[in-house]
C-alpha cells in the first residue's frame, strides 16, 4: 500500500469514524442511563436520513403519520394507566406531554414540507420529526419493564429494531435515497491528498456536537442527574431523580445523535430503510470497547472502527466486516482482564 | 399537635417473608426520635418503606397526608429524606456535584442553590477541603458528612438516618451525632436508626425498640436508658 492510499484511506476512515462516535456516544449514553442496549439506534438514524430525503425531494415525509400514530398510541396507553391507578387528575397534563409536544414539529413539517426549501430548513425539519420517536416508542417498550434484567430489555430493544425497520419498509419503501452534499467540492489537506468538504463537515460536525455534549453533562444540572443516574440509580433516587424522566431525557438526546448521524451520513451513503443495523452494530463494537460506560474511550473505540473498516474495505472489501466485528474478541478479552466484577453487575445476569 | 410523620400499622416484606410486622410509630416536628434494636429486626426495611423503595401495605402519614402511594421523588420532594446505611453516594463525582445534585428536587435558582452548599460546607469544613476531590475517594468519616450534607441541600423536614455511626471511629460518631442534635435548630425532625443503642438514645427525644418487626417497647430516651430490660438486651450492659 502507497503512502498516498493510506492517507486516502485515512480520511475515509475518520469520515465513517465521526459517524460511529455520535451513534457509540447515544448507545453508552443510554444504556448508562437506562440499562438498555439500544439496538434500534441505527434504524432511527435511517429514519433521520430518509426524513432528509423526503424532505429535499420535496415530498411530505411519512415520519410525520409515525410520529402521530406513536403519540397517539403512547397517550392511549398512559391514559390507562392513569385510570387504573385512579390518578384522573393526571391527565391532561399527559395529553400535553406525551399527545401535543411531540406532534409539534409535525405541524411546520406538514405546512412546509413539498415546497423547495432551503438546506437548513430541511435539516431543521428532519431533525425535530426524528426526535420523539425514541421517547415516545421508549415510552411504549421500556418504560413498563424499566425494571426487569438487561437481557429482558436487550429482547425488546431488538424486537423494536424488527419493528422500526418494518415500519420503515412501510414508510418508505424498499428504494434506497441518498441526499445532496452539504458542501461541495474538496480541499487538499496534503500534498496530492484531498478530502472533501463533506466528509471535513462531518468530522468537524461530530467533534463539535460530541464536545456539546462532554459540556452539557459536566456543567448543566440535568446533565448532572443524567450521570448521577448512571452512576447510582437509587442515589438518584434519594435526591428526588425521577428514573422515568432521566429516561426520557436520555431517550430524546438519543433520537437528537440518531437524527444527527443520518443526516450527516444520508449524502455520503445510500440509505435503505434496513441500513440502521449495520451503523448501530458498528457502533455498538466501539462503544463495547469504552466499556458502554467510558465516554472516552467509545470515542477512541469509534475511531479504531472507522479507521479498521477503512483500511479493511481496502485490504479485502468483502470480508470488511468479519474485520471490524472481530474487533470485538480483543476489546472483551482486554476489558475482561481489567474490569472487576461489581456484585450489582452480577445481579442483573439472569 | 399532630405528628409530622405518622406510621400506622405498616407491614413490609420481601416477597413471601414480612420483614415489618404492623409496626406504628410517630415523629413530631423538632423531635428526634430514634429506633433501635438487633441486627434484622426490621429497622432498614422500616425506612426503606417510608422513603418508598420498598413496597409497604399500611398506612403512611407525613404532614397528615397519606404518601404510601407515591413515589421516591414526590416524597423526597415533599420534604422526607433518607441517608442510608449504603451512603448511595455518586462516587465518580465531586463532592460538589454530589450536594448540588442534592437539591435537586427543589430545584433552587443558582444563588440559592450555591448558598445552600456554602452552608454545608460551614457545617462540614472537612468537606469544603475536599470540594474537588471525588466521593470515592473520600475516608468512611468524610462520605457520611457528605451522605449528611447531601441529604441536608434539599432544605428536608424529616431527615431518616439509617445507621450513620456504622462503621465509624468513635470520635467521628460523636461528631455526627452531634450534628444530628444540632440539626433540631434548623428545624429538622430526625428519625435515627442505630445499633449503638446508648448513643442513639442519648440524643434523641424518644424511642422505640424494635424486635423482629415489631415495636417491643417504646417510651422517652431517658425512661429507656434506664429500663432494665434494655439495658441487658441491647447495650449490653455498657
Amino acid at each position: 500500500m502507497s503512502w498516498d492510499i493510506a492517507m486516502i484511506l485515512t480520511v475515509d476512515g475518520l469520515g465513517a469514524a465521526s459517524i460511529y462516535l455520535l451513534a457509540g456516544l447515544g448507545l453508552v449514553l443510554v444504556f448508562s442511563v437506562t440499562r438498555v442496549i439500544f439496538v434500534p439506534f441505527g434504524d432511527i438514524a435511517v429514519f433521520g436520513a430518509l426524513t432528509l430525503a423526503y424532505l429535499e425531494t420535496g415530498r411530505i415525509p411519512p415520519t410525520i403519520a409515525l410520529v402521530a400514530t406513536l403519540a397517539a398510541l403512547t397517550v392511549l396507553v398512559e391514559i390507562v394507566r392513569l385510570i387504573r391507578q385512579g390518578t384522573h387528575a393526571a391527565i391532561p397534563r399527559t395529553v400535553l406531554n406525551w399527545g401535543l409536544l411531540p406532534l409539534l414539529p409535525c405541524l411546520p413539517a406538514m405546512l412546509l414540507a413539498g415546497g423547495d426549501l432551503p438546506t437548513y430548513l430541511t435539516v431543521l425539519l428532519a431533525l425535530a420529526l426524528v426526535v420523539p420517536i425514541t421517547p415516545l416508542m421508549a415510552r411504549l417498550v421500556f418504560h413498563p419493564i424499566a425494571d426487569a434484567s438487561v437481557l429482558v430489555l436487550l429482547i425488546a430493544a431488538l424486537v423494536m429494531h424488527f419493528l422500526l425497520s418494518g415500519l420503515g419498509l412501510l414508510f418508505f419503501g424498499p428504494e434506497g435515497f441518498r441526499t445532496q452534499p452539504f458542501l461541495r467540492g474538496a480541499i487538499e489537506v496534503l500534498p496530492g491528498i484531498t478530502a472533501s468538504y463533506q466528509i471535513l463537515l462531518m468530522i468537524g460536525a461530530s467533534l463539535v456536537l460530541a464536545a456539546l455534549f462532554f459540556v452539557a453533562f459536566e456543567r448543566t444540572m440535568i446533565g448532572k442527574a443524567l450521570r448521577a443516574t448512571a452512576l447510582n440509580r437509587v442515589g438518584a433516587q434519594l435526591v428526588g431523580i425521577r428514573p422515568a424522566a432521566t429516561a426520557t431525557v436520555t431517550f430524546c438526546l438519543a433520537s437528537l445523535l440518531a437524527g444527527f448521524v443520518g443526516i450527516l451520513i444520508a449524502p455520503a451513503t445510500t440509505m435503505y430503510y434496513d441500513s440502521g443495523l449495520a451503523i448501530g452494530l458498528k457502533a455498538f463494537v466501539g462503544a463495547i470497547i469504552g466499556g458502554l460506560s467510558s465516554y472516552p474511550l467509545t470515542a477512541l473505540g469509534s475511531l479504531a472502527v472507522g479507521l479498521l473498516e477503512s483500511f479493511a474495505s481496502f485490504w479485502n472489501g468483502a470480508m470488511k466486516d468479519v474485520i471490524v466485528f472481530s474487533l470485538l474478541i480483543p476489546a472483551l478479552l482486554v476489558r475482561s482482564h481489567f474490569s472487576t466484577h461489581a456484585e450489582d453487575d452480577a445481579e442483573e445476569e439472569v | 399537635m399532630t405528628a409530622l410523620l405518622e406510621i400506622k400499622d405498616l407491614h413490609v416484606g420481601y416477597g413471601q417473608v414480612e420483614a415489618v410486622l404492623g409496626v406504628s410509630l410517630e415523629l413530631e416536628k423538632g423531635q428526634i426520635v430514634s429506633v433501635i434494636g438487633p441486627n434484622g429486626a426490621g429497622k432498614t426495611t422500616l425506612l426503606s418503606a417510608c422513603i418508598g423503595l420498598l413496597p409497604s401495605r399500611g398506612t403512611i402519614l407525613f404532614d397528615g397526608e397519606p404518601i404510601g402511594g407515591l413515589g421516591v421523588e414526590a416524597r423526597v420532594a415533599r420534604g422526607l429524606c433518607l441517608v442510608p446505611e449504603s451512603r448511595e453516594l455518586f462516587g465518580e463525582m465531586s463532592v460538589s456535584d454530589n450536594l448540588l445534585l442534592g437539591a435537586y428536587s427543589k430545584r433552587p435558582t443558582r444563588s440559592e442553590l450555591l448558598a445552600r452548599r456554602d452552608h454545608v460546607y460551614e457545617r462540614f469544613p472537612r468537606l469544603a477541603e475536599r470540594r474537588r476531590q471525588r466521593a470515592d475517594t473520600l475516608s468512611g468519616g468524610e462520605r457520611q458528612m457528605l451522605a449528611l450534607g447531601r441529604a441536608l441541600m434539599s432544605k428536608p423536614r424529616v431527615l431518616m438516618l439509617d445507621e450513620p455511626s456504622l462503621g465509624l471511629a468513635p470520635l467521628i460518631v460523636e461528631e455526627i451525632l452531634r450534628i444530628v442534635h444540632d440539626l433540631r435548630q434548623d428545624g429538622v425532625s430526625v428519625l435515627l436508626v442505630e445499633q449503638n443503642a446508648l448513643a442513639a438514645l442519648n440524643v434523641s427525644d424518644y424511642g422505640y425498640v424494635l424486635e423482629t418487626g415489631e415495636v417491643a417497647l417504646h417510651g422517652p430516651s431517658a425512661e429507656l436508658i434506664s429500663e432494665e430490660r434494655i439495658f441487658a438486651s441491647y447495650l449490653g450492659g455498657v
